[in-house]
């Protein structure tokens, strides 16, 4: 597992070449004529919007597919249509958005999985170990090789992801949206092995949606827009808003701005708070749980209508758990959920919708959706019992419900007969987003709005829920991008351990004071007297 | 997620997709129907039989004439109660094993309120209250293992198949303790509650056991689709069998649904019951369900959970297990049974759904309340 270049030869210019490449599934074109050039040792970013046929590009160059037409030459060869196995034999390893890891295995045990050293009929633990041990040092991924993987923070699995790739010889490496899960130091320490890697000759080709991160880390972008590659740019010779107009083929309104444009009016934020009853109020909230003692630890906020409250936080530091408390999904052990002045803390999760929360999870494959339900029936989970006559579904008023959101939101292909499994990511969250904000509500739970959606969708999310403030309902904003929380956040809360580390109004927040809250700095160390 | 889009399920008009979603449905079964088909060929000249010979008689024997039809329907009847049994619970993504017991009890309390009315009763009166009887009895029997499972996380697996060991032991241990007929193992004839047999309308089913609860088994399948597909408590449970997590978020009360569908789908099971206590023997015995609470699982499975392939499962089944009789001249009887299994090994490894109850089952589903 040597680098292959170390100086005896030199390394081919060209690492990857696709050409031309078109990749049909039924009546879908993913690709229509997508090429690719990465010359070695480049760390190279595939930007565009959700569906625009990155992930079916690099499964070609992965081996999953085979290209109806085109030509794929990884170091000079033409290997156009080679099986996986083949692709890794020749060196070129996928980290897929989705890990594949046995949780209940060692980290050394996944990352010799299939090729285990042996002793005799014995698998040589000792040796894996040390060889995991020896991988992650040469390229600076530490990581304990006798933990099981289901311990593992999310940032620890994608580093076993990454050895095992390169235990199994890659030397280019393909990675699917690697930062959709991390925190932002677990992004830094990604970058940071990347670099390495591309130190010892190796080449990255990284898939994403968030464009400050290619222009921090890639040297060079393809940009693909309908299946197509339709821009080619050097890093250092591009901006964020010239490459977001190539992906989405107009401008886009970014909003990581300075934030002070799009505040919400200030007189109409005071008016409709001073009643002084908050829309919605959480005190003193705590939460345990089976495995660590206290999730949420003595949480205490309020938000008034017309505000967007933002929590920012490392993933982990029990976010999930506060907003799954106040939506009904999870047991409270003490504290006081208030919307309004009604004490929803015991409620069920249909009470609270009646009551006029809304609630965008921020797991819409597995609580948001139900994937094998047709769109239209998305659109009214959890209001059947408003779409229904003594047990009896209204079909009726259900199809006239999604006929008017598929089209109020633009939910893509409009067709609500659909299962929500076929979408897009992006316009799978319009499915949420619409049952949510498509009715009438006061208080808005949005949990990472805008995961692992496009550029366009972000813009499209953002825009609703500014226009929500503006309407007065109170949101709470939980998000890991610092950026969206900078940009549509009135004050900011920083979550670290269970609690809330300070309460930053917007113009006392900068990237620095949060990042430093978000790691375990007090609210002493980082705020001016 | 930048996949593109699952395209593979993604077609232009709701027509085609329509057309491809049948063809899904459809399909396995029948690619399972011919592999049995050729693995029965096989074992048929395997016998020094013609195959052409044997299927012919089987076929003669079954739908060839009117007993032998009747005789169809008869177990058509009982296997489209507990198919219909056991796809509900599929539905909700629980595995209700316990089809034989609910059944068995569902049958007993039927003889029970036959025998304990008095012989005139009108049977306008009189039928209705046997078959709410074993409603009740075997809703009660599906409704134990769902508070199990609810309350206390135990797995619905277990719990029904030990419920159906108990309730077997203590039915039969009352009727042969109390209630047997001297010198018979099975309960006096009820007087009351009596489902006429189809014969009694179409002369030409006499002799076999048919009867109008034929009727009773294909309302509760009309009823089971109503339920599942258009109705509140249905969408919840589809929900909460497809995904729990995203239930739960919509307001589902997961844990509810689970008493709920499990109740019902006993009460199916013990609707099955009634078709031999009061269309065909009219009295209670050990053995009354002949296997076919099990055999439920097999036509739920291919019947794709849907209760119109659950009812031309049933009468698959119930050809097959009377064929057997037929063909008994030239091969044993025991060949329908091979050509059983071979057709639910073919359906359980190309049904989606059976990869999933069993991935859910190995993960333990019973933690979710």
């Amino acid at each position: 597992m040597s680098m292959p270049h170390d100086g005896t030869s030199a390394p081919p210019a060209v690492a990857v070449r696709m050409t031309a490449i078109v990749k049909r599934f039924g009546p879908v074109t993913a690709n229509r004529g997508a090429s690719l050039l990465v010359p070695a040792g480049e760390i190279h970013a595939v930007v565009g919007e959700n569906g625009a046929g990155k992930s079916t590009l690099m499964h070609i160059l992965a081996g999953l597919y085979e290209p109806d037409a085109g030509s794929v030459e990884v170091e000079g060869r033409d290997v156009t249509g080679w099986t996986t196995r083949e692709a890794i034999a020749a060196g070129v390893g996928m980290v897929h958005q989705h890990f594949m890891l046995v949780p209940t295995l060692t980290v050394a045990e996944n990352v010799v999985l299939g090729r285990e050293p042996r002793r005799g009929l014995a698998v040589d633990m000792a040796l894996a170990q040390e060889q995991v041990v020896a991988l992650g040092r040469q390229f600076g991924l530490t990581v304990d090789p006798r933990r099981r993987v289901a311990d593992l923070s999310v940032g620890e699995a994608q580093r076993v992801e990454i050895l095992k790739a390169l235990l199994r010889g890659a030397r280019i490496l393909i990675l699917d949206e690697p930062t959709a899960v991390l925190s932002p130091p677990e992004t830094r320490e990604l970058w940071r092995v990347l670099r390495r890697l591309q130190e010892g000759g190796a080449t990255t080709i990284l898939i994403t949606h968030k464009l400050d991160e290619v222009m921090e880390i890639s040297s060079a972008l393809t940009v693909m827009r309908h299946g197509e590659s339709t821009a080619r740019l050097t890093t250092s010779e591009t901006s964020p808003a010239a490459i977001a107009r190539a992906m989405v083929g107009r401008d886009v309104v970014l909003g990581t701005g300075s934030g002070t444009g799009d505040r919400s009016p200030a007189g109409a934020r005071d008016a409709m708070a001073g009643g002084r009853v908050h829309a919605l109020e959480v005190q003193n909230l705590v939460i345990a749980t089976p495995t660590r003692e206290r999730a949420v630890d003595g949480v205490t906020f309020g938000i008034d209508p017309g505000e967007i409250f933002g929590i920012a936080g490392v993933e982990g530091n029990g976010q999930t758990e506060l907003v799954e408390a106040i939506a009904g999904l999870r047991h409270v052990s003490s504290g006081t959920v208030l919307l309004g002045d009604r004490d929803l803390t015991r409620a069920s999760v249909r009470e609270r919708t009646d009551a006029g929360l809304a609630h965008i999870p921020e797991d819409r494959h597995r609580r948001g959706l139900v994937l094998d339900f047709p769109v239209a029936d998305n659109l009214i989970l959890g209001l059947q019992h408003r779409f229904s006559r003594r047990g009896r579904l209204d079909r009726e008023a259900i199809g006239a419900q999604a006929a008017r959101q598929v089209a109020d939101f633009d939910i893509r292909p409009p067709d609500a007969a659909r299962p929500a499994r076929a979408l897009s990511g992006g316009n799978q969250q319009k499915v949420v987003i619409a049952r949510e904000m498509g009715r009438a509500y006061r208080v808005l739970l949005a949990a990472q709005p805008t995961r692992g959606v496009d550029v366009g969708a972000i813009e499209f999310i953002h825009e609703r829920l500014r226009a929500a403030r503006a309407e007065g309902k109170a949101v709470l904003l939980v998000s890991a991008e610092l950026p969206e929380i900078l940009a549509l956040a009135d004050r900011i809360a920083v979550m670290y351990r269970g609690r809330l580390a300070a309460i930053l109004d917007r113009r006392d927040a900068t990237t620095e004071r949060l990042g430093a809250l978000m790691t375990g700095a007090s609210a002493a160390d980082v705020l001016p007297a | 997620m930048t996949a593109p889009a699952a395209p593979s399920s993604a077609a232009p008009t709701g027509a085609r997709r329509a057309r491809t979603a049948m063809a899904e449905s459809l399909l396995p079964p029948i690619v399972a129907l011919l592999i049995a088909l050729v693995a029965g060929d096989l074992l048929i000249l395997a016998f020094g039989q013609s195959p052409a010979a044997v299927f012919g008689l089987l076929l003669e024997g079954t739908w060839g004439n009117a007993y032998g039809f009747g005789q169809v329907l008869y177990k058509a009847t009982t296997l489209i109660c507990t198919g219909l049994a056991v796809a509900l619970g599929l539905r909700a993504g629980l595995f209700n094993i316990g089809a034989e017991g609910q059944m068995v009890v569902g049958a007993f309390a039927a003889a029970l309120v036959g025998m304990w009315l008095p012989g005139g009763t009108p049977a306008l009166l009189a039928v209705p209250l046997a078959i709410a009887a074993a409603l009740v009895a075997g809703g009660g029997a599906g409704w134990v293992p769902g508070v199990l499972k609810a309350r206390f996380g135990a797995h619905e697996v277990i719990v029904t198949i030990m419920l159906n060991f108990i309730i077997l032991a203590l039915v039969n241990w009352i009727v042969a303790a109390h209630l047997r007929v001297p010198e018979t193992l099975h309960t006096p004839e009820i007087q009351a509650g009596r489902v006429a047999r189809l014969s009694t309308v179409v002369p030409a089913f006499h002799g076999s056991a048919a009867n109008f609860t034929i009727v009773a088994a294909l309302a509760a399948a009309a009823f089971v689709w109503w339920y599942l597909f258009r109705s509140r408590p249905g969408f919840d449970l589809r929900a909460a069998g497809l995904q729990p997590d995203a239930a739960e978020y919509g307001g589902v009360r997961v844990g509810r649904v689970w008493i709920r569908t499990l109740a019902l789908s006993g009460a199916l099971a013990g609707l099955g019951g009634i078709n031999f206590v009061l269309g065909y023997k009219h009295y209670y015995e050990e053995g009354v369900t002949g296997g076919f609470g099990f055999l439920g699982i097999a036509v739920a499975l291919v019947g794709r959970n849907h209760p119109l392939g659950v009812v031309l499962a049933a009468f698959f089944f119930a050809t097959l297990s009377q064929g057997g009789l037929a063909i008994n001249a030239l091969v044993p009887k025991q060949f329908v049974e091979v050509l059983q299994g071979v057709v639910i090994l073919a359906v359980a490894a190309a049904v989606p759904e059976v990869r999933r109850v069993v991935r859910l089952g190995v993960g333990g589903s019973g933690e979710r309340t």
